[in-house]
């Protein structure tokens, strides 16, 4: 640990990932608490996955990778969201293939690119220590469209993800708003590729809100704390990582992972003690 | 008196199963407590979903305060049958309640003041006031529906409309809810769906009874025989009907 603070002062390359990993913990402990109190976490699975078409296609033509994502997750976004709105009762196979479709077409396309073969280990694992500035820079600025986006229209996302039926009566048009939580879950996917990769996405957008989510007794308290977790695990992560040179996508999240389950079952534990405040059992039709 | 609301020859299906409604005609004038009784699958529903839009019927009309559904919505409060919603979601009593203010509060950023006084008087007159910064996920069945009734009051409707408001309360708490009710009834229309005839039937002005079509409706004073004639339609009318709907609590 002493070896990680002492070469995190002299390399650059470490100041920039614990920056990457602070950013990405603003957009998921945002978004990553909707996903988790909407229960849309296939959802953003979908998303996740299938943006690796789109890294394909853009690296096989010579565009930047990062921005291949930034399409095709806005793309997937607004498909996967016409399928769940759409046709509710087969949504989970729909996105199921898109999921899969969307990963083989990128393994084509990267396949198929003339020239040194890319390193598809970063795209689906990231890679926390590579993070050039610009891309700091992007994920920054990706942050601030999330944060603009909620702080405007913060009544009417906590709407939809509360009660829809109620929304749409006060003229809430909740499609829009439905589908612009999995845009701003887009934006999160391709913030997070940089840090843990796409197929570990989903660890990152989830346990710390799910985490935060045990606790919090309004929405706000659980991004914020979402948030804090994000930055704990991102580095934490990186500093135990460091030394025995373990990857520091998978490390990271195996941490969330640990803490999740330590808390769900510590709750568990003191609910089971009694320290439960006296509760009816939920409303039934 | 114009009606408030207006069903004439109403039907509806789902894509699946028989259909939920045939030839309703019902007109609630305006101040009216109205009492819609009957059976489980008869039907209440999907009536209060078509009033409310959103449902739409497959043939007949449907007027609400003259224009259509989907027109009237700003000017209705809706209570839902149960909570809908997950128990453990992270929203407190006032943020539940300040939701009644969507559609006529500013369209950015959060509430302004006079939504808070809105929310606030509502959650006065329901007696939730004290419990304001509580999770909702700590109330108990009787607060919640309390909740739900304040945040269809931050709606300042003209019609109230609540789907079964008592299913998960005691005795007690059901008198006390009614009571607010009648109170509420001096300045809105309320259309209430409900499984206990002999209980509504010292709040309302008039009772509904329905079955996929509408079998009486019956203006008050309800006579003892008439409520004995209620109880006992369902049973002789639909042989698979369900009857218990229709006893009375002990």
């Amino acid at each position: 640990m002493s070896a990680f603070l002492e070469a995190l002062s002299s390399h650059a390359f470490l100041q920039h990932a614990l920056a990457a990993g602070a950013l990405a913990s603003i957009a998921c402990g945002i978004v990553g608490s909707y996903v988790v109190v909407r229960r849309i976490g296939y959802l953003a699975g979908g998303v996740a996955h299938t943006v690796l078409g789109g890294m394909g296609i853009a690296y096989f033509l010579g565009k930047s990778p990062i921005g291949g994502a930034l399409v095709a997750a806005l793309l997937a976004a607004m498909i996967i969201g016409w399928v769940s709105l759409r046709f509710r009762r087969h949504e989970d196979t729909i996105i199921g293939a898109l999921w899969a479709v969307g990963m083989a077409i990128g393994i084509l396309f990267i396949s198929r690119t003339p020239g040194y073969n890319v390193d598809l280990m970063s795209y689906l694992f990231g890679n926390i220590l590579m993070v050039p500035r610009e891309d700091l820079l992007l994920m920054a600025g990706l942050d601030g469209v999330i944060v603009a986006l909620v702080l405007m229209f913060r009544k009417q996302f906590l709407a939809v993800c509360f009660d829809e039926e109620f929304a749409r009566l006060r003229g809430v048009p909740v499609a829009v708003f439905y589908l612009g939580l999995l845009l701003m879950v887009a934006l999160t996917v391709v913030i997070l590729i940089q840090v843990v990769g796409l197929v570990l996405v989903l660890a990152l957008l989830t346990l710390p809100a799910a985490i935060a989510g045990q606790y919090a007794r309004s929405l706000a308290a659980m991004m914020a704390a979402a948030i804090l977790l994000g930055i704990a695990f991102t580095s934490l992560g990186l500093a135990l990582s460091f030394a025995p040179d373990l990857p520091a996508g998978a490390t990271i999240v195996l941490l969330a992972g640990v803490a999740y389950l330590l808390s769900a079952a510590g709750r568990g534990l003191y609910l089971h003690l009694g320290g439960r405040r006296a509760r009816t059992p939920p409303g039934k039709g | 008196m114009k009606p408030i609301i207006e069903l004439t020859d109403v039907s509806f299906a789902y894509d699946i199963g028989p259909p939920a409604l045939e030839r309703v005609s019902l007109a609630v004038a305006e101040g009216e407590f109205l009492g819609l009784v009957g059976p489980n699958g008869g039907g209440k529903s999907t009536l209060l979903k078509l009033v409310l839009g959103l449902l739409e019927p497959g043939s007949g009309e449907l007027r609400v305060a003259g224009g259509t559904p989907q027109a009237a919505r700003r000017m209705v409060g809706y209570v839902p049958q149960y909570a809908r919603f997950a128990r453990d979601f992270p929203i407190s009593v006032e943020e539940t309640v300040l939701l009644g203010r969507l559609g006529t509060a500013r369209l950015l950023g959060g509430y302004g003041p006079a939504d808070r006084e809105v929310a606030r008087r509502a959650m006065a007159e329901t007696e939730v006031l004290e419990l304001r910064r509580r999770p909702l996920g700590t109330l108990s069945g009787g607060q919640v529906q309390r909740v739900l009734v304040a945040r269809a009051l931050a709606c300042e409707p003209r019609i109230l409309i609540l789907d079964e408001p008592t299913a998960n309360i005691d005795m007690r708490g059901e008198t006390e809810i009614f009571d607010l009710f009648k109170l509420l009834n001096r300045r809105m229309t309320i259309v209430v769906v409900s499984h206990d005839v002999g209980f509504i039937s010292r709040y309302v002005t008039r009772v509904a009874c329905l079955n996929r079509t509408l079998l009486c409706h019956q203006p008050l004073p309800i006579g003892t025989e008439v409520i004995e004639r209620l109880y006992g339609m369902p049973v002789q009318r639909i042989p698979h009907g369900d009857a218990r709907e229709m006893e009375t609590k002990p």
